[in-house]
């Protein structure tokens, strides 16, 4: 699947979750939703969405947080699949699998083709696990996947493309986490 | 060093509300007092740059975090720390045992730990101040307050 058509979904069956997208999503997602719950995770520190959505979803329970996150990033801090299963928080974990570092000109991934991030999330500890390989799927596990408790790891198989521009953020970073934490109802501590 | 009783009084003194860490020997003596006291939710992580992120998110969410952990690890997180402190500009405290750095002072240790752990924060340019052996719960607990006051990022290192 396409990532746009990914995405697409996601926007559809996202609920009231927060939605932090890294990388190639950064791109797309703003043309999908803009909402004070929509947090572009740019600049960023790449491998670490996980835990920073994790830290997010533990910090505002019954909230759901929704992490896209690209292969290249997971295999940049695979240990934080243990860290999700040994925390239970509503954190929902969309691996993007294109086998691609997209964003630097497309170059494969280190053993691209072969990682089976679904077999490591289940490895780690995670119960709740899927596999996406196409849109159809997708479509069909979209709101089961993102309902419930989590941490839930979902794996999409997403076309790679060349080609691609690097992410700019849709506005500032502290306009992003004013209008987040404004509509969590949280301040800063 | 402080003890864990110790640590957990200045803590709890400050509202702190989660321990994300990583231990070495030394911070690791703390681990009966954290876990033992239900106010605190100790958090354990796999690698310092995940311990730095996740309490990112703590404090997006409103919580009040500190991180523990050794310089070697923050040697590891800069990345994690760089983008935490100064692209989300997140008022991270962190707790850092030195390595070697008793030792380091008496000459009696060629540990390159105390050699770098300081230009290493000077380069991220994160604040931080060294705890002095005697310490007490409320010379911690005042640190935390200074930071909080200051809305910056303090790093308190711990000789070991």
């Amino acid at each position: 699947m396409q990532l746009r058509e990914a995405l697409e979904v996601l926007a559809q069956e996202r609920g009231g979750k927060v939605v932090i997208t890294t990388m190639s999503s950064i791109s797309v997602w703003p043309q999908l939703s803009d909402t004070p719950l929509d947090f572009a995770y740019i600049p960023s520190s790449m491998g670490q969405a996980p835990a920073l959505g994790l830290g997010l979803a533990l910090a505002v329970p019954g909230r759901g947080v929704i992490v896209v996150n690209g292969d290249g990033s997971m295999l940049m801090n695979l240990g934080c699949l243990v860290t999700l299963a040994a925390y239970p928080a509503d954190l929902f974990l969309l691996i993007m699998q294109n086998d691609l570092y997209e964003v630097t000109g497309g170059q494969p991934v280190v053993g691209a083709g072969q990682v089976d991030f679904a077999g490591l999330a289940r490895a780690a500890g995670i119960k709740r696990v899927y596999s996406f390989p196409t849109l159809a799927s997708w479509k069909a596990g979209a709101a089961e996947s993102l309902a419930g408790p989590g941490p839930v790891v979902s794996v999409l198989k997403i076309e790679g493309k060349l080609g691609q521009k690097t992410p700019l953020p849709p506005r500032p970073m502290a306009e992003q986490i004013s209008r987040l934490r404004a509509a969590l109802g949280v301040q800063a501590s | 060093m402080l003890d864990g009783p110790t640590l957990v009084r200045a803590l709890l003194a400050c509202d702190v509300t989660h321990v994300v860490w990583l231990p070495d020997s030394h911070l690791g003596q703390w681990e009966n007092a954290l876990r033992s006291e239900p106010r605190l939710q100790l958090l354990r992580v796999a690698r310092e740059g995940e311990a730095i992120a996740l309490a990112g998110g703590l404090l997006l969410g409103g919580k009040r975090p500190v991180v523990a952990i050794q310089c070697t690890g923050l040697f590891e997180a800069g990345d994690a720390l760089r983008n935490m402190i100064h692209d989300l500009k997140l008022p991270l405290f962190m707790l850092i045992g030195v390595r070697s750095h008793l030792a380091y002072q008496r000459g009696q240790s060629n540990d390159t730990c105390p050699v770098f752990t300081v230009p290493i924060l000077n380069a991220w340019q994160l604040p931080h101040v060294w705890l002095a052996e005697s310490a007490t719960a409320d010379d911690l607990a005042a640190l935390h307050r200074r930071a909080e006051t200051s809305g910056k990022p303090l790093a308190v290192l711990l000789s070991e």
